[in-house]
């Protein structure tokens, strides 16, 4: 948990890779160097080839609204606080089935109570955006592109 | 083959409420005693037990609370509300295989009173979660908003149409007195001013946060036709974990409105003697209105996107977790039992068959249970 409350990921073997691109700026996935297939979120072998072998490429960030959600209390505080917020699953554009859950922010540094959640649509266009939230963590978040 | 070798032969449980007196482990002891008591058999029979991981009371406290006999079989199914219709189907293969002869399936719960599982969650989250929570997708009601979301997106589904599943369910409730929501009657208006929880779902969207305890007891079908109770067969059981599932948050596959529920169908209609078409009444895990449709597409009784419509088979006609109690989709079975032995308070006339899922969401499974011919 970071100083705000806000839940915050652990850097384990098989995702730190991500958070510390995340942290420099770049959204990277891993792809297998089997076949070249990419996978979120991330794993040690790939269930497609069976490769143990895989590298993280950066990829564009461009990205589609697959679905959205508005919670509302009760919540830990520290969302609360914020709520109603939206969250998002977006659908990469370098493969659709690679989705990732984040936020839809206004811009980079707005909070993710920072867009009317009437004016969300799936299908919408948005590209990522860094918000770094803890001394050691930076999110990936999403604006309109 | 399981099929029609054992039979359900005692229910039992504890009031249910959002708070009742006694621990978990209490309550545990209390239903199991119930359900031996309904059967006719006596603790000092029963060899076998299967549980939820999440059950807070083991085997070895249960057994010498009660005075069970000596144990021959014991095991727990995981992924919560996906584990019910799996306790009772491996105790079911233990009596079915020679493993144990009287077996006991339960769960206790106290949601009602206790903490909320999603609340303790603090610190820093490892991997899946931590690609999920830190951005306020807490709760499951938020990971299966999403999906619903999505669903009504691609099927063209409405609030109303889950409302319609609300209402449907706690009128049902309505004629339960052992039901949390007896004497509570709502309208498809109260459902739509409901307060949000996570946008598209409102409250009534969402289960139950109950107190309360369940337990079956399974013995050979032979066995059963001399016990007090009319025998209620295990016609059919399977479990089903999808290819590339994620559990609450399975978003990262081809078609994540694809649930469990499919992988989990055809193993339990391949071990069938009928299918979807004859089935009699279905209590579906609901833990939340929008499994209730995907459940009736992933079990074959309508087509995809069709099953916010459906309505061709009586459902949850205790109330289901939605309005008689949420213990983690055990009273789904205690009630498919009462609907075959005919003692439901929403009885379905004549009812031989009876489909019970578990949690849509999570790896799952399902029982088909027939009334004794």
């Amino acid at each position: 948990m970071s100083d705000s409350g806000l839940l915050l990921p652990e850097f384990d073997e098989e995702a730190a890779p991500f958070w510390t691109a995340a942290m420099g700026g770049s959204l990277v996935v891993q792809r297998c160097d089997g076949c070249g297939r990419l996978r979120f979120p991330p794993r040690p072998a790939c269930p497609w080839c069976q490769s143990f072998e895989f590298s993280w490429p950066a990829v564009s960030g461009r990205a589609t609204v697959w679905s959205f959600v508005v919670p509302h209390p009760p919540l830990l505080p520290a969302y609360a606080e914020l709520a109603p917020y939206n969250v998002v699953v977006v659908a990469l554009e370098e493969d659709p089935t690679i989705r990732m859950v984040g936020n839809l922010v206004a811009s980079a540094d707005a909070p993710i109570n920072s867009v009317d959640p009437a004016t969300i649509e799936i299908g919408m266009p948005v590209q990522v955006v860094f918000q770094r939230v803890a001394e050691d963590v930076t999110l990936p978040r999403w604006v309109r592109a | 083959m399981l099929r029609d070798r054992t039979a359900i032969a005692g229910i039992g449980q504890t009031e249910f409420g959002k708070t009742v007196e006694g621990s978990e482990k209490a309550l545990a002891c209390r239903a199991i005693l119930a359900a031996l008591a309904d059967a006719g058999i006596a603790p000092g029979e029963v060899d076998g037990l299967a549980s939820y991981t999440m059950e807070t009371t083991d085997e070895v406290d249960v057994a010498r609370t009660i005075g069970l006999g000596d144990l021959s079989f014991f095991t727990q199914v995981g992924y919560g509300g996906g584990a019910g219709c799996g306790v009772v189907g491996l105790a079911a293969l233990a009596v079915a295989s020679g493993q144990a002869n009287v077996a006991v399936a339960w769960r206790s719960r106290k949601r009602g009173s206790g903490q909320r599982p999603w609340a303790s969650r603090l610190g820093r989250l490892p991997p899946p979660l931590q690609f999920s929570r830190p951005f306020g997708l807490l709760r499951p009601v938020d990971e299966v908003a999403m999906l619903a979301r999505r669903y009504m997106h691609e099927f063209g589904a409405t609030r109303e149409d889950l409302g319609r599943i609300a209402v449907t369910v706690r009128s049902h409730a309505n004629r339960n007195p052992a039901a949390v929501m007896y004497g509570k009657p709502m309208t498809l208006d109260d459902y739509l001013a409901a307060r949000w929880v996570s946008e598209p779902l409102c409250l009534f969207d969402n289960c139950l946060e109950t107190d309360g305890a369940l337990a079956v007891v399974i013995v050979s079908a032979e066995r059963a036709r001399d016990l007090r109770q009319p025998p209620v067969l295990v016609h059919a059981f399977a479990q089903g974990l999808p290819q590339q599932h994620q559990t609450m948050t399975n978003y990262f596959n081809e078609d994540p409105l694809l649930g469990p529920s499919h992988a989990c169908a055809p193993a339990l209609w391949r071990n069938a003697s009928f299918g979807p078409a004859d089935v009699d009444v279905a209590q579906l895990y609901d833990a939340f209105t929008p499994l209730i449709p995907l459940s009736w597409e992933g079990y074959g009784f309508c087509g995809r996107g069709e099953g916010a419509q459906f309505d061709g088979v009586p459902y949850n006609t205790s109330g289901g977790g939605l309005s008689e109690a949420y213990v983690h989709g055990f009273n789904l079975i205690t009630e498919g039992v009462r609907q075959l032995r005919g003692t439901s308070t929403s009885q379905v006339a004549g009812a031989s068959t009876c489909l019970v899922t578990s949690g849509e969401g999570v790896p799952t499974s399902a029982l088909l249970l027939r009334r004794a011919a």
